[in-house]
This record gives structure tokens, C-alpha cells and sequence, in this order.
């Protein structure tokens, strides 16, 4: 009787080793490269430090010093004004997701072509749309052309490098949030249309009491991680206006953490930027959760 | 879909006309194509016919500017500027796909992403698996908590911790070379276990029960039973990460500063700087539209996998 108890404790102890060894490997990989750099940042954040000499205890400075930095309070507008393209990129693609949830034929051509922007490279795609975005010879300044439109410049101008570079971002994400559309859209029970057709409900009342509710978890899912992507633009903006844009204007808040920790080599305020950056992030991503809960649209 | 005959509603046959019964926005057929029904059928065709025409223009939208890169590409430097603009060049330069090799290191890129991303994915998509089946398969301590601890890893975005890695990196000399791109990669990617997890969900526990009893080791259930069982799970996860490791461009960015060590995505953005002075688009359009092509061919090849990736992987959450 104990034999067979100790014999089943060793069996568990040597699978209980045998897991550790198998997980150790991301284990340490976490605290190595995400849970150590973390707690360094923050610690960094309370400091002045140019990355080369130690860092210098300065308390809250780096934070007190974001709130008076104007182009820090403008590069943070400029991501959040950049979001604007979230919305219209979801009423877009859910319209594509409802035409190509048809049945007929060619819907596995256009699903490629739309998906196509979404595996392209992004550094590409920026090069591609700077020249597309050319005030002189840019293909969006033709196709203005054609229609006796006079089209701006549109990357050096305060007005629209903003708008420039949301256009780009729909059409690079609109593959993506369309197909995960389909995929809820397709996994709609059909007799709930057809019992709501039977009631009378008309086109518009099925879409917008049917449709629109079953495919909320994915528009939750899709808002959510947008707003963590988009916090983080940096290739375009790097890529398309170098300088941060005209006046600052397309200057975005992880743009300008590189800029003041590997340019100016203000690793200490960089490092405190990239805090508030990760708290933002955090915050978004906990409330995710929490309402994932609630939708009954758990991990598990 | 399956759905079709979930409820079997009574035939459609009443002789009131049913508002909306078009039911375009749903892609919903009428499941069953009556007598008297043939104004639906038209309408219903005449609705595909419209569907597939404002589809076509937005494809035409989705594709210009790949379309116009390529054009670009085979065009002479004067030819960029011509009004009206060619869509098809005169005459083809087909040498612009010559010159870019010596134009620039280009192929250097293309060797370093190379190197950078099959490491990184080989050996962590092993690690990985590895760990998702102790996590999902078998018994230890503090398991959940050490998972829930890996994905709350998730929530931090990169920029965060990018000034300490590289500090770290540059403290052991790594700075300029391929490594701080390689090795945190190869400690596995949580996003793969996350999945992996799931997928392991559906084999069941009796045959790793099984082969125990048998005397296999667990790396033997490993490779032999768990390997095989993920692998479709395995393939979609992989393609994905090998596009975000070619495609990656932030750390690159702060890593690399020699020509000589940078990745593919850094030579086509340093291409666009010089080059853009000279005007020599042509030159640019190529080499960024060389940039694109490994990855659209592996998108072409593996289509399904992908989409289906996606698709579960937004559905999920």
C-alpha cells in the first residue's frame, strides 16, 4: 500500500521535473528579456541617464518634465488622432466581409487581393505610398487628377500627412479585420435570420438586431487590438516622414521614444515615455479582459 | 455552412410577400428555390452581379499601389514623370532588377533576415511546442500560474522594454551584430504556446497515459506522438511568426548600423533615402518590390493555413 503510494509520488516527481525542464526554456526567456527590462525601465524612468555613464536618481523629474514637453503632448495627439482610421476601417470591412459572405463565385480571388496589403512588408508598403503620397507624380495625385482635383503635397503638408497616413492604414488593415468578420459572419446560425425573415423583420432590422450583435465579440476584439497597434506606429512614420512630418504633425509617441533614446541619447525621459506608453497599453489590454468576461468570449 | 438544416422551417410558401426577402446583407439564400420564387432568384442574382462589381473596384483600389510599384520598377528614370502616367512601360527596363543587386546590399539583406528569421523560428517554434505540452499535458507545480505569468507578458509592448534590451545587448557587445535579434526568439514565443496549449486541448490524455505506461520518455511522447498531433497547429503558427520576423523593422532598426549586418527591410528603407535624392525610383520600386516577393509567394503557397490561422486566432481572442 505505501510501497505503491511512494512508487506514484517518484512517478509524479519525475514528471513534475520533466515539465519544468520543458518549461524553463520561456520561463527564463520572460524573465530575461521582458520581466528584467520592465523593472529597468521603470527604474530607468526615475533617472537621468544618457545610456552611457550610470543613471542619476532624479524622482519624479522625467514625468513632472513629459507634461511640459509640447512635442511630446503632440506626438501623443497625433497617435491618438491617427486612431481615427479604426472606425472607418471596421465599417468598411464589415460591409466587404457581408458582400463576400455571399454565395457565389470569385470571393477566394478578392479575399487574396484584399489580404494582400496585410502580409506585405510594412517598411515596403511605406516606401510604396511615400511615392504613392508624391505631391508631383504620386498615383493618388493622378487618380485626383482624372477627376480635375488639383491633389495637395501630400506628405509635406501640416494638413494632410495625417490623413495620408490614415488612408495608408486602412488599406494595409482592412484584409485582416474583413476576414476575421467573415469568420463570425459564417458562424452565424441561419435559422436565426430566418425566423426573424418569418416575423417580417426587414433587411436593415436583421442586420442591425442579428448581425450586428453576433459579430460584436470580433469588433471588440478588433477596436481592442487596434488601439494597442496604433499606439505603437512607428515604421510608417519613420519611414515616410523621418523628420516627424511637417511641423511635428505626424510625429508619433513611440517615434519620438526612439528618437530622444537613440538620437539624443536621453535614455532616462525616453525611458519614462515608454512607462506611460506600457501603463496605456496595459490599461486597455486589463479592460479587455474584463469585458471578454462579460461577452462570454473567454481565452478558454 | 452546416446550418442550413439546423430548423426545418416551413416552406416559404405564403402568399404574403416577405419583407426584406432579398436578404442581401446576410448572404442568406432563401434555402429553398420554390415556384413563384424566381423574383427572388433574380433579384438575388442581380444582387451578386452588383456584390462582385463594387468588389472589383475595391480590389482595383487594394491593388493599384502593388500594381503601380511593379510598373514603377520597369520604367525608365524619365519615364516616372511622364504625363499621363504609363501604367504599362516604354519600353520595359527589366535591367532596374539587375542593377539593384550592385546598387546597394541587397542581397546581404536578404541572407541576414534569412538567417534571423528560420533560427528564430526553427528552434523557438521547438522550444515552444515543447513547452505547451508540459503546460497542456502534464502534472507540476505552480503550472497555471506560471502560464498566466508568461501571457501577462503579452500586455507589454515592446517599446517598453526596448531601451533595456538594448542596454543589455550593448553591455555584452551584441550591438551591430545579428545576435540580440536571434536570441530572445529562441526562448520560445507565447503566443505559440497560447495556441499550441489549445490545440492540445483536443488530443486526449489517455495516449500520453498510454505510451508512459509503455516506458516512453517524455521527450519520446514528445516527438513521436505530440509533434505529429500539432502539426497543422504547428505549420499556421510557424508561417505566421517567420512573416512578422521578415517583415520586423523597429528592432532591426536599433540594432543594426553597418550595411554589412542589416536585415532586408532596413536595406530597402536605406535604398529609399539615397535614392529618393537621385529620383531613381525605378531603382526603389524594385528593390522594395524584391522586399515583398518572399513573402507573397509563401502567402500564395499557404493560403489556407494562414487565412484559417487568422481567422481562429481573432475568433479566440
Amino acid at each position: 500500500m505505501s510501497s505503491t503510494i511512494t512508487r506514484r509520488s517518484r512517478l509524479h516527481r519525475k514528471e513534475h521535473q520533466a515539465a519544468l525542464v520543458f518549461v524553463a526554456i520561456p520561463v527564463i526567456g520572460f524573465l530575461l528579456f521582458t520581466l528584467f527590462p520592465l523593472l529597468f525601465s521603470v527604474y530607468a524612468s526615475f533617472t537621468n541617464w544618457n545610456g552611457i555613464s550610470a543613471p542619476v536618481f532624479k524622482g519624479l523629474d522625467n514625468y513632472t518634465k513629459m507634461f511640459g514637453d509640447r512635442y511630446f503632448l503632440k506626438s501623443l495627439w497625433n497617435t491618438v488622432f491617427m486612431m481615427i482610421g479604426i472606425p472607418v476601417g471596421l465599417v468598411i470591412s464589415l460591409a466587404l466581409a457581408l458582400a463576400m459572405n455571399r454565395k457565389m463565385r470569385g470571393t477566394t480571388i478578392f479575399r487574396t487581393v484584399y489580404y494582400l496589403p496585410v502580409i506585405s512588408s510594412i517598411a515596403a508598403v511605406a516606401i510604396l505610398w511615400q511615392w504613392a503620397f508624391n505631391g508631383d507624380f504620386g498615383l493618388i495625385n493622378q487618380g485626383l487628377g482624372l477627376l480635375g482635383i488639383d491633389g495637395p503635397n501630400w506628405l509635406q503638408d501640416t494638413a494632410t500627412v495625417k490623413p495620408a497616413l490614415i488612408i495608408m492604414a486602412v488599406w494595409k488593415g482592412l484584409g485582416y479585420s474583413m476576414l476575421l468578420y467573415l469568420a463570425a459572419l459564417q458562424s452565424v446560425p441561419r435559422y436565426l435570420y430566418e425566423a426573424a425573415a418569418l416575423d417580417g423583420a426587414s433587411a436593415w432590422q436583421q442586420f442591425r438586431h442579428i448581425t450586428i450583435p453576433m459579430v460584436r465579440p470580433v469588433t471588440f476584439f478588433l477596436i481592442v487590438t487596434s488601439i494597442i497597434g496604433g499606439s505603437q506606429i512607428f515604421v510608417e512614420i519613420n519611414i515616410m516622414t523621418p523628420t516627424g512630418g511637417p511641423e511635428f504633425e505626424s510625429a508619433s509617441i513611440v517615434w519620438y521614444i526612439w528618437q530622444k533614446a537613440f538620437d539624443n541619447l536621453q535614455m532616462g525621459y525616453a525611458s519614462a515615455m515608454s512607462v506611460v506608453l506600457g501603463l496605456l497599453v496595459f490599461i486597455i489590454t486589463f479592460i479587455q479582459f474584463r469585458l471578454n468576461r462579460r461577452n462570454q468570449f473567454s481565452i478558454d | 455552412m452546416s446550418a442550413q438544416n439546423v430548423i426545418t422551417t416551413p416552406p416559404l410558401e405564403t402568399t404574403e410577400p416577405i419583407p426584406g426577402h432579398r436578404r442581401d446583407r446576410t448572404g442568406n439564400q432563401p434555402h429553398r428555390a420554390k415556384d413563384g420564387q424566381h423574383s427572388t432568384k433574380n433579384g438575388l442574382r442581380l444582387g451578386n452581379i452588383l456584390t462582385t462589381l463594387i468588389l472589383s473596384v475595391g480590389a482595383i483600389i487594394m491593388i493599384a499601389p502593388l500594381a503601380w510599384t511593379f510598373s514603377t520598377s520597369l520604367k525608365t528614370k524619365d519615364g516616372v514623370f511622364e504625363l499621363p502616367p504609363q501604367w504599362i512601360p516604354d519600353p520595359f527596363v527589366w535591367e532596374n532588377y539587375a542593377r539593384i543587386w550592385t546598387a546597394g546590399p541587397l542581397l546581404t539583406g536578404i541572407q541576414n533576415s534569412l538567417i534571423v528569421a528560420c533560427s528564430v523560428t526553427i528552434i523557438g517554434s521547438l522550444t515552444s511546442a515543447l513547452a505547451a505540452f508540459a503546460f497542456a499535458k502534464m502534472r507540476m507545480p505552480f503550472k497555471n500560474v506560471l502560464f498566466l505569468g508568461l501571457l501577462s507578458g503579452l500586455m507589454i509592448p515592446f517599446p517598453t522594454l526596448m531601451i533595456p534590451q538594448f542596454t543589455i545587448f550593448a553591455s555584452i557587445g551584441w550591438v551591430d551584430t545579428l545576435l540580440p535579434l536571434i536570441v530572445p526568439g529562441l526562448f520560445g514565443n507565447i503566443i505559440m504556446i497560447f495556441f499550441l496549449r489549445q490545440f492540445l486541448n483536443s488530443v486526449p490524455d489517455s495516449i500520453v497515459e498510454a505510451a508512459r505506461i509503455d516506458g516512453a520518455s517524455y521527450l519520446q511522447i514528445f516527438w513521436t506522438l505530440i509533434m505529429p498531433a500539432i502539426r497543422p497547429a504547428l505549420a499556421a503558427q510557424f508561417i505566421l511568426w517567420f512573416m512578422a520576423m521578415w517583415n520586423d523593422y523597429l528592432a532591426p532598426i536599433i540594432y543594426l548600423n553597418s550595411p554589412g549586418t542589416q536585415t532586408l527591410q532596413l536595406v530597402i528603407a536605406n535604398f529609399n533615402a539615397q535614392y529618393a535624392i537621385q529620383t531613381d525610383y525605378p531603382l526603389i520600386m524594385a528593390a522594395s518590390f524584391i522586399a515583398l516577393l518572399p513573402v507573397l509567394i509563401v502567402f500564395i503557397v499557404f493560403q489556407r493555413q494562414i487565412i484559417e490561422s487568422i481567422a481562429l486566432s481573432g475568433s479566440k481572442g
